[in-house]
């Protein structure tokens, strides 16, 4: 067992499968609330946060970074929406105002008082993954990295507080009136989860740097949920995403000499990439071949209909030909063939020298279009 | 010879053919054809989800159709641009814009003076003139944060009116609007249509209609009916317009009911 | 610290100076639109996405090379800006998750590209790092000539396109109806805010560039509603903060820039959200107190003036505590503050009775105006402020 902690590869892999796990179990929500961009904020300000409690303190981690990294969090969201509620700018210009000064006061300090290799702004702002094994914490007597097992605790308070709180979460995040009516308390949940985000990014701070975090916050949750509608779907995959990230990541990582924790970000980015563009349901192939199918159908129909709306009447030799479809559905020549061509293949029509006759079928899909409005009560459009 | 060469009804305001726009499987318009005599105030109500909002939109190539095309007094709306004036529903700008109402006004000439040219004495009294015809000129300088619902309507009003146009598209002017710009609104548009210029309205409220307007389509994806408010406005094409969805077709003004509309109140 | 006259000497801080000024400049003025289009958070997306063009431009360029550098930045900048629209557009994540990705994954790929720069020995990669935070003092001559280049077409283009840029902002549907080129325009705006956005990226760093295209334009917000007005503040104070920052830097403490700028710039917009007259938040909340205090001195006139005409005697003498009963407050202090403006007066009375005051004739003047002033106001516009 110590053999498997004393793995430098397995530290780092773990402590990025944590980071990711954890963030993401948390990212899900966030994304689904319209909070990414705050948890960039959030991100960025607790780097005030750390070197506050690290003056005070001398700590770099642990409960005291925790507590204090969700104050600084906290009071970052509570300032940004103070200030976005005196109207005089948008709400995302609140943010861009709050999040950059917090973050140039931390800066500044660290400049000033810490000129300490192992709390400068480099590293705040990038991490350094390939270090965590450096500092070892005994437990139950075996030597683990310091930040794997904090990064561990706050994976398990994250996911006692998913798993504890799903359903009010679920309710909260899509339905914040219901969930206020039944005393869910949404305002509150929404706090605790930018809380446990604050906590969360500055126990990731040492390896992957709170920049980075907004990565692993949000890339897996994104992929996850262009997969799937189900909730609990998309914080399982996240999570699976976040645990093949970090592996993929190291391993490309050693091997192009690179950084670690920017390379498990860029897996997570390319296999977000790869759902936005393969999602069986809503990846972008998908939704071509969906809108081919529909443009085809549409085509079909209007076909039907106008040849239904001029198969009685006088005029139905001059309308319902080739020709007439150029005019007045506007369709070019190759166009009106295809389609005539295909409403031929599927028996919707067929031909009558030069005129277009609409079979039954055919006939039955233009009066599916053009029966009462009484079928259309309540529908969008 | 392309189509664009052709004059393509030229007696009508408006005339759209076959307009089809479908999004995904559903078609919001289907088919629809309109013809708008010159010189009416004309109506296009119809159920929510209908398209009636997308049909002003198509027409003004904001949308674009799946089938079908547009002419505007005989040419092509794509020629006919200035011709067209358009009062968008309200709901999608920035109240907190730095703008007075009469900046909001120019921005109307903004297609006309073209590029690089900036608004000057001309451009200033051409949206004065507007404005008045609002009854707003006196808040033109007023930042437009600080009207109400109907004193912001009557400037979008205004900011179409600048245009001098032949035909006016409206889009809901008149909901959640208070009385005093509700009437303002109406006697701008009656003035409009008496100078001869036509005047489309997509309107929201059923009560209304046949008082206020000469010229109605009913719409429901497709057109159910159009023509003179006294002869379509009836209960059986309100009926196939909106399923079962109307409550109060007995206490509905109809067109069928009178003989004139002048001075009369709803 | 050296006296101003000397740091004005210094060639250096010239130097700082002009650049610094030409970044306030052109970020302050473009990044009013930025805010007025919603898209504060999109120099934040650039500024952050412009690391891999920044490595990649030292890698292209064998060094540090400020044109390549720009260029590279611009280049992965406007990528991450596409991107976003795609993501937006062609799936159903939001605004705000496709704003997180473009800044996480670009900023993801500048990291590993840092890295790789820094592995291999070369005098540039030293240089690499400071574009992470900004330093001011490695601005050189020709780099300010660059810039000043840059921010002469950014603001050219911006005058030029004044009324149809304004237009696209303010109502983009309408814009599109009256013919202008909505998406060309767009993407025009876009891509000079991503300009303004590289600019400053020696300057003031990758990581706080983004305050520089918002904190101006938030600022010059308050101080007034006209738009031409608020651009040419926004430049002012961008200017202002910009130079003011980036003096401080070069004055040689080890301070980073754009933190400095950052905090000045703040401290502007600080200072406008709170005392600019009318929209500023001290201001206004003075002005409410003004009105509650005139309503009050209302009330009392308007007590006095009723019961005055109760009695019908325009100098009846009203006891306070009666007046105290009819307000349902204590009026005393109010009343003696009356006194001071001349508008009632203290009546003589017998030791035992309690205190009497009626109305002066300026009083009842007072009195009568502000009833009709209330009525008017009821009338009138139904504004809302």
């Amino acid at each position: 067992m110590s053999a498997l902690f004393a793995s430098i590869p397995f530290a780092i892999i773990a402590t990025g499968a944590l980071v990711g796990v954890a963030a993401s179990l948390l990212g899900t929500f966030l994304i689904l609330r319209g909070d990414a961009m705050l948890t960039d904020a959030i991100g960025h300000s607790i780097v005030l946060g750390i070197v506050l409690v690290w003056l005070a303190t001398g700590q770099a981690s642990g409960p005291v970074q925790i507590v204090g990294a969700a104050v600084t969090g906290l009071a970052t969201v509570v300032a940004t929406e103070a200030l976005a509620r005196t109207r005089r700018m948008g709400g995302d210009a609140a943010i861009g105002l709050v999040f950059p000064a917090l973050f140039s006061i931390g800066v500044l300090l660290l400049n000033l008082y810490a000129r300490d290799v192992h709390i400068d702004a480099h590293t705040v702002l990038l991490g350094e993954i390939g270090f965590v094994w450096l500092d070892v914490v005994p437990v139950f007597g075996v030597d683990v990295p310091d930040a794997l097992l904090w990064m561990a605790v706050v994976t398990a308070a994250n996911l006692a507080f998913v798993v504890t709180l799903y359903k009010e979460l679920k309710i909260a995040t899509f339905d914040r009136g219901l969930a206020a009516a039944l005393g869910f308390a949404p305002g509150l949940l929404g706090y605790a989860l930018l809380g446990l985000t604050s906590a969360t990014a500055v126990a990731a701070f040492d390896s992957v740097g709170v920049v980075l975090f907004l990565a692993f916050a949000i890339l897996p949750p994104a992929a996850a949920y262009l997969l799937t509608d189900r909730l609990a779907l998309i914080l399982a995959y996240a999570a699976g995403f976040s645990v093949a990230a970090s592996v993929l990541g190291y391993l490309l990582a050693v091997a192009w000499d690179v950084s670690i924790g920017g390379t498990m970000a860029l897996v997570a980015a390319a296999i977000l990439a790869a759902s936005f563009l393969a999602s069986p349901r809503y990846g972008l192939v998908a939704q071509e071949v969906r809108r081919r199918g529909q443009v085809e159908a549409n085509e079909n129909r209007a076909l039907t209909v106008h040849l239904f709306q001029h198969e009685r009447g006088p005029e139905a030799g001059e309308e319902n030909v080739l020709s007439a479809l150029r005019t007045h559905l506007r369709w070019g020549d190759a166009k009106a063939r295809a389609v005539v061509a295909r409403c031929l293949d599927a028996r919707l029509v067929e031909r009558s020298g030069q005129q277009l006759l609409l079979t039954n079928a055919g006939r039955a899909t233009a009066r599916e279009i053009l029966e009462p409005a009484g079928r259309r009560a309540g529908a969008g459009g | 010879m392309t189509l664009s060469d052709a004059v393509h009804e030229p007696d009508l305001a408006v005339h759209v053919e076959d307009l089809t726009v479908a999004y995904h499987a559903k078609p919001v318009l289907w088919d629809v054809d309109l013809d708008v005599p010159p010189g009416v105030m004309a109506a296009i109500v119809g159920p929510n989800g209908a398209g009636k909002s997308t049909l002003i939109q198509a027409i003004m190539g904001l949308v674009r159709p799946t089938a079908g095309h547009v002419f505007v007094h005989g040419r092509p709306y794509a020629e006919q641009r200035h011709r067209v004036g358009y009062v968008p529903q309200r709901t999608s700008v920035d109240w907190d814009f730095p703008t007075t109402v009469a900046d909001v006004v120019t921005m109307g000439l903004y297609g006309r003076l073209g590029w690089l040219r900036r608004p000057g004495r001309a451009e200033r009294r051409q949206a004065d003139a507007a404005l008045e015809q609002v009854g707003m000129l006196e808040y033109r300088d007023r930042q437009i944060a600080q009207l109400s619902g109907g004193q912001q309507q009557r400037t979008f009003l205004a900011r179409a009116l600048v245009q001098d146009a032949d035909v006016y598209f409206l889009d809901e002017p008149m909901a959640g609007v208070d009385a005093t710009s509700e009437q303002a609104i109406l006697s701008v548009l009656r003035d409009l249509r008496d100078r001869g210029r036509t005047v489309v309205v997509v309107h929201h409220d059923l009560q209304t209609v046949a008082a206020t307007f000469d010229w109605v389509l009913l719409l429901n994806v497709r057109a159910i009916a159009q023509g003179p408010v006294s002869e379509v406005y009836t209960a059986e094409n309100l009926q196939s317009a909106y399923g079962g969805q109307i409550a109060l077709l007995g206490q509905l003004e109809l067109g069928s009911q009178h003989d004139t509309h002048e001075g009369h109140t709803s | 610290m050296e006296t101003l006259a000397s740091l004005a000497g210094d060639y250096t801080v010239r130097t700082v100076a002009a650049g610094a000024l030409l970044l306030g400049v052109t970020s302050g003025a473009l990044g009013a639109f930025a805010v007025l289009r919603k898209q504060s958070l999109l120099g934040d997306v650039l500024s952050h996405a412009a690391l891999p063009g920044v490595a990649l431009g030292f890698l292209i360029a064998g060094g540090r090379s400020f044109a390549a550098v720009l260029a590279g930045a611009l280049v992965t900048g406007v990528a991450a800006a596409l991107t976003m629209l795609l993501l937006t557009r062609r799936s159903r994540l939001k605004t705000d998750a496709a704003l997180g990705i473009a800044l996480g994954s670009f900023f993801a790929a500048g990291v590993v590209l840092l890295s790789y720069v820094q592995g291999r020995a070369g005098a540039g990669q030293a240089g690499l790092e400071t574009f992470l935070f900004g330093q001011a003092a490695a601005t050189l001559r020709s780099d300010v000539w660059l810039m000043a280049g840059i921010s002469i077409v950014a603001i050219g283009l911006v005058l030029a396109a004044w009324k149809e840029f304004s237009a696209v902002t303010f109502d983009p549907v309408f814009a599109a109806s009256i013919g202008l080129p909505v998406a060309i325009l767009d993407a025009t705006m876009t891509a000079m805010i991503a300009l303004a956005v590289v600019l400053g990226l020696q300057m003031v760093g990758v990581v706080l560039m983004s305050a520089m295209v918002v904190a101006p334009a938030v600022a010059a917000r308050q101080w007034t509603n006209r738009l031409g007005i608020m651009v040419l503040l926004s430049a002012l104070f961008g200017a202002v903060g910009g130079v003011a920052g980036a003096l401080i830097s070069a004055s040689g403490r080890g301070l980073a820039t754009g933190p400095l700028i950052v905090l000045a710039l703040t401290a502007i917009a600080g200072f406008s959200l709170a005392f600019a007259p009318n929209r500023g938040l001290v201001s206004a909340a003075l002005l409410r107190a003004l009105e509650r205090r005139s309503l009050a001195d209302r009330r009392v006139l308007g007590a006095l003036e009723a019961l005055a005409l109760q009695h019908d005697d325009p100098g009846y003498p009203s006891e306070q505590g009666m007046l105290d009963a009819y307000l349902g407050t204590a009026s005393g202090w109010r009343l003696r503050r009356l006194r001071q403006h001349g508008w009632v007066r203290r009546v003589r009375h017998r030791p035992e009775e309690g205190i009497h005051w009626r109305l002066t004739e300026a009083g009842a003047r007072r009195a009568r105006d502000a009833r009709s002033e209330e009525r008017a106001d009821m009338r009138g516009e139904g504004g809302n402020r």
